[in-house]
């Protein structure tokens, strides 16, 4: 990102000035940061705090003496690992096969004509303005009626597509030149084919962008999960901690060595792809 | 993005002259039979897992239901008791006072943050990475450190706040008067760097000629900005607005993390009513009269949205 303002330190003053007001910017710079960085300081030595010290007053943020146990404790005391697991297939899961809907919907409406694409297109719009929560004691009610509450497949098959994925990469295929896939197509090609060869590899881009969203969001979801499973065992990191905050006060330790376990994958994949991350933002306005 | 005005794209090249006409059809066949195909799997799992449930949701309206009996109808009359039940009418004012703090204090910190970050500044993509990590964590799971940070006894803010005189015994989060500012800090914490980075888009756009022609005539920072960058930032602004609207009047993580809707109610939101009186009581049928109504409220503001994306008036 270019600087476009004018350079900050005053015009025309001495070196000192400037010196001063440079490091006026770095002090109000680190204040921000700092607190925009608290919790999670907090949270990474606060579980590296033998249990003793959490508890100990007046509280400090940084810990005095270190250990590992809490880290070593959290996957007997929670069924930490299961509940990771959970998380993975879940949120992949989820991911992986609205990469696959998502994309050849948006396929069919950004490339193909056909009779009524207006009116698909339009339904699509009208369930990106439609807040999901209004459709959760129905389909709580309907998993409960196949049976589904408490397994995977509830928790995947309803968010198998997404009206938001739909239209991101429809707009995407839009921006495609239309050319692409004529000489393939009077070359006598399948949809099926154009759509695998040609049309998809140059959305990779926007499919990594998309797929960082279903999976980001997913990830951290609360409420769908706390909704469709009871079951402690069958819950995804954020509702299991929730709920285990809830019914266990006192294990400081371990909950924030798990908060930290559960945060990592996500803060690697946006360390990694902060870039793309914040430019699929900047363009679309919408959280995956 | 100009969504609402998308036109089919015009036939491209002129049709081979040679190909009979009869062929074409027999193409354009093909080709919306293979449209549907390629929908087919997606237009399933919406149509049983988003459109009926919507409509169940408007029939489960108009009765009363609990899982254990059928759906008996009612008619009207949980729409009534929306009316007159004072745990609705709380749970109404608690919504838009978490909206109506957290939308201009969220965007307008945003703004100043986007047009610091906008300059040339030491340590400025660490300042830039650390205001925007909240927005890609759980904040199911961020809200638990809050929960501890702000905790009478242990909690490290408090600790440090109760230094410079501000003191709550009970703790913030079971104090009435102090938790919902409290869920108004984390939530602005959480989404700030998200709407900053839509204004740094916007910045970005503005180009950079009008602000050196404006230094040459003399106007200093605060003029360029109130002259320049906010008049050009009015869409944005206006988009960014919406959204944080619509956002907050869904809120619901922090606040069952945080206080489950308590103290005495007081941080009770609208969703966190739903989840309350939907699955803990299983009033499913008053429950899905609640949603509606939080369907209305953020209906209209996305159909404010599609009109702001109709009419996009400044260019420059």
């Amino acid at each position: 990102m270019a600087a476009t303002a004018a350079p900050a330190p005053p015009v025309g003053r001495g070196p000192g000035v400037v010196r001063a007001w440079r490091a006026l910017t770095v002090v109000c710079v680190l204040a921000i940061a700092g607190v925009m960085l608290l919790p999670l300081v907090w949270m990474v030595a606060t579980s590296f705090k033998p249990e003793a010290d959490i508890v100990k007053f007046p509280p400090s943020l940084l810990p005095e003496r270190l250990t590992f146990e809490h880290y070593l404790d959290v996957w007997d005391r929670i069924p930490f690992a299961r509940l990771y697991l959970n998380t993975i297939v879940f949120a992949g899961g989820v991911t992986l096969i609205s990469l696959l809907l998502d994309s050849m919907t948006a396929y069919a409406l950004a490339r193909l004509e056909f009779p009524g694409r207006n009116l698909v297109f339009v339904a699509i719009l009208v369930m990106l303005m439609l807040p999901f929560q209004v459709t959760l004691i129905p389909l709580y009610d309907l998993l409960v009626s196949l049976g589904w509450t408490n397994t995977m497949q509830g928790l995947i098959v309803p968010r198998a597509t997404n009206a938001f994925g739909i239209f991101f990469l429809r707009q995407f295929l839009l921006s495609l030149p239309r050319d692409l896939e004529e000489a393939a197509r009077i070359d006598g090609a399948s949809e099926f084919r154009i759509y695998r060869r040609i049309i998809m590899p140059l959305a990779a881009p926007a499919l990594l962008t998309l797929g960082l969203f279903h999976f980001m969001y997913n990830w951290n979801d609360l409420l769908w999960p706390l909704i469709i499973n009871q079951d402690q065992a069958r819950q995804t990191l954020p509702a299991g901690l929730a709920l285990f905050m809830g019914q266990h006060v006192v294990e400081f330790g371990i909950l924030m060595a798990a908060s930290v376990l559960a945060l990592i994958p996500v803060v690697l994949f946006f360390l990694v792809i902060q870039r793309r991350f914040v430019e699929g933002i900047a363009t679309t306005g919408i959280r995956g | 993005m100009s969504t609402a005005t998308q036109v089919p794209a015009p036939p491209t090249a002129p049709p081979p002259p040679r190909r009979p006409v009869r062929g074409r059809g027999r193409l354009a066949r093909r080709q919306a039979l293979a449209a549907w195909g390629f929908m087919l799997p997606s237009l399933v799992i919406l149509a049983v897992f988003v459109v009926y449930p919507m409509t169940q949701a408007l029939y489960l309206s108009f009765t009363e239901y609990n899982v254990l009996q059928p759906a008996r109808w009612i008619g009207l009359d949980n729409y009534q008791r929306l009316v007159s039940d004072p745990a609705f009418h709380n749970a109404l004012v608690n919504t838009f006072y978490y909206a109506a703090v957290t939308t201009p204090l969220s965007v307008g910190l945003a703004l100043g943050l986007a047009v610091l970050l906008n300059r040339r500044l030491p340590l400025r993509g660490f300042l830039r990475t650390s205001v925007f990590l909240p927005v890609v964590l759980s904040l199911a799971i961020v809200a638990i450190a809050w929960n501890f940070l702000l905790d009478p006894n242990i909690g490290l803010l408090s600790y440090w706040l109760s230094k410079v005189g501000i003191v709550s015994e009970q703790g913030w989060l079971r104090d009435p008067s102090l938790a919902m500012p409290a869920v108004i800090l984390v939530g602005i914490w959480k989404n700030v760097g998200f709407y900053m980075v839509m204004y740094l888009a916007g910045l970005q756009s503005i180009p950079r000629e009008l602000h050196e022609a404006a230094s040459i005539d003399g106007a200093g920072p605060w003029r360029r900005f109130r002259r320049i960058t906010w008049p050009l930032l009015a869409n944005q602004t206006m988009l960014i607005t919406i959204l944080a609207a619509i956002a907050t009047l869904q809120a619901f993580d922090h606040i069952y993390v945080m206080t489950r809707g308590g103290p005495f109610f007081r941080t009770e939101t609208v969703v966190m009513m739903i989840y309350r009186v939907g699955f803990t009581e299983f009033g499913f049928g008053y429950a899905s009269a609640m949603s509606w109504v939080l369907v209305l409220l953020i209906f209209g503001l996305s159909m404010a949205q599609v009109g702001y994306f109709r009419k996009r008036t400044v260019t420059y």
